[in-house]
């Protein structure tokens, strides 16, 4: 059992064989997390580089702490003090991290394909941190990873993806690696946030809340992208709360037992109300450290193989 | 290029003996089982381990704690290999420090999967001290290290190998030797 390229770019083009051995994989890790000596020696000698051209809180610490964990040397590059502020090109940069010595590149870029883009410009692996409104792989990876710990499975589960589905790569991923699985899955949100084309990804696509939460086992609340709101596409936020919010009321259509999940960082009072946020049923804490663990995963399987002529 | 089977060394009687043995050995070495707890290296030195346990709680009467270790994430090899190793899980269900333990593996060879195995217990805790049990030792060995508690000593040459099947992993119960030819 093996992944089968040095890259982790997407969950579209991934077998259910490797998204399996990933989430296995990442068990035995977060027993790591718990430990009072939170290092093992697996990956001494590697670097890993974290190359971010948007924000990110726990992507980017969640992949430096992943990283260090396993005994990799992990160095964090963000544009805005990077020499990207001087007009370096993208490939230009990866090739200069390669030309340092790095393994493994993971990179978040607006531009969709930019993960891809390196991937095929350098020899050290590459993790798509997620790229535009494309694929965020490792966060679909944990999310799923959080179901099967809560819900034992993932076939046959309802799962309700909820709001901005139109700007979501979390969403896109999501979608893949679930139907991969035979979860069910549903999403809605208002008419413009929803990509007309859903369907074709084998979803159902709901417009009211009420009817879209009906028996769900898991709510995946997505954060509404005000940084990618610039055109309009809902009236207010108050409004979106009102129609789209998830609070306990709406909750109630759910099974009892719903698994509450949420990619963070949250809005709280827009798209998720502060109670639900804090509901018992609520996996948003361990959805972060599981984070960890599927990244330490992904680290782990990216890292074997192919250096092989390097290392004799 | 084959491995075939060239002489068988322990039938199941033979490892069921050894075991009885090591166990009496251990009681007698550390004044009974007081702290004592069994780490089986994975795979088969969980199921030795077992084993063991069920001689101590005949001889003693009591209940000896028992852990699994998955020395994977140690190993000194691990950026050599064309695919990575599966990963499963570690499972010491008892805290280590101020325990005596007695690692369980089947055979000790180069030594290199104790001193993974050292290095991962060491991570987890300070137990007072750590002992060796092997079913067989082959020799050969790359690190100094050596088993306090041996089933059966085998001369073998390099080109050899020795399998150990134990019921729970394995149809059979025994042990032999293989040797690659080409």
């Amino acid at each position: 059992m093996y992944l089968r390229g040095k890259d982790v770019l997407g969950l579209e083009n991934m077998t259910p064989e490797e998204i399996k051995l990933i989430l296995e994989t990442a068990g035995p890790m977060k027993d790591i997390i718990r430990r009072d000596i939170k290092k093992v020696p697996t990956l001494r000698g590697k670097c890993v580089v974290t190359l971010f051209y948007e924000p990110s809180t726990r992507t980017r610490s969640s992949f430096e702490l992943a990283g260090k964990y396993m005994g990799a040397d992990v160095v964090n590059i963000s544009t805005s003090t990077s020499s990207v502020v001087k007009g370096e090109s993208l490939r230009d940069t990866v090739l200069t991290l390669q030309a340092m010595g790095v393994d493994i590149i993971i990179v978040r870029h607006p531009a969709e394909g930019a993960a891809q883009y390196i991937a095929r410009s350098v020899k050290a692996g590459v993790i798509n941190g997620g790229d535009g409104t494309h694929e965020h792989p490792t966060q679909a990876l944990l999310d799923m990873f959080t179901i099967r710990q809560y819900k034992g499975s993932l076939a046959g589960k309802k799962v309700v993806i909820v709001g901005d589905i139109l700007h979501s790569r979390v969403a896109r991923s999501n979608i893949w690696g679930l139907n991969k699985f035979g979860a069910d899955v549903h999403v809605v949100g208002p008419g413009t946030l929803l990509p007309p084309d859903m369907g074709k990804m084998g979803v159902t696509v709901h417009h009211r809340m009420e009817e879209a939460l009906e028996g769900a086992d898991v709510v995946n609340i997505l954060r509404i992208q005000l940084e990618r709101q610039q055109k309009g596409l809902f009236p207010t936020s108050r409004e979106y709360a009102r129609l789209f919010g998830i609070n306990q009321q709406r909750l109630s259509y759910a099974k009892p037992d719903v698994l509450i999940m949420h990619p963070g960082p949250m809005n709280r009072g827009l798209e998720i109300a502060p109670d639900v946020a804090y509901d018992e049923r609520s996996a948003i804490e361990e959805q972060v450290t599981n984070g960890v663990a599927v990244r330490m995963a992904l680290l782990y399987l990216l890292s074997g193989g192919g250096n092989i002529e390097i290392s004799n | 290029m084959t491995w075939i089977e060239k002489t068988q060394i322990m039938d199941a009687d033979g490892i069921r003996r050894a075991l009885v043995r090591i166990a009496h050995e251990i009681i007698e070495k550390n004044k009974g089982v007081k702290n004592l707890a069994l780490v089986g290296i994975r795979r088969r030195g969980v199921p030795l381990a077992q084993r063991i346990a069920e001689q101590i709680k005949k001889i003693e009467d009591v209940d000896i704690p028992i852990g699994i270790l998955d020395i994977t994430l140690y190993r000194d090899d691990i950026s050599t290999l064309a695919h990575q190793p599966v990963i499963h899980r570690t499972e010491i269900p008892f805290p280590l420090a101020g325990k005596k333990i007695v690692l369980v593996d089947d055979v000790l060879y180069t030594g290199r999967t104790v001193r993974a195995a050292l290095d991962a217990l060491v991570d987890m805790g300070r137990p007072e001290f750590i002992q060796l049990a092997v079913l067989v030792d082959r020799g050969h060995r790359e690190l100094p290290i050596r088993a306090d508690y041996v089933g059966k000593n085998v001369p073998t040459s390099k080109r050899e190998m020795v399998s150990v099947m134990v019921k729970g992993i394995d149809q059979d119960e025994r042990v032999f030797i293989r040797e690659f030819t080409d």
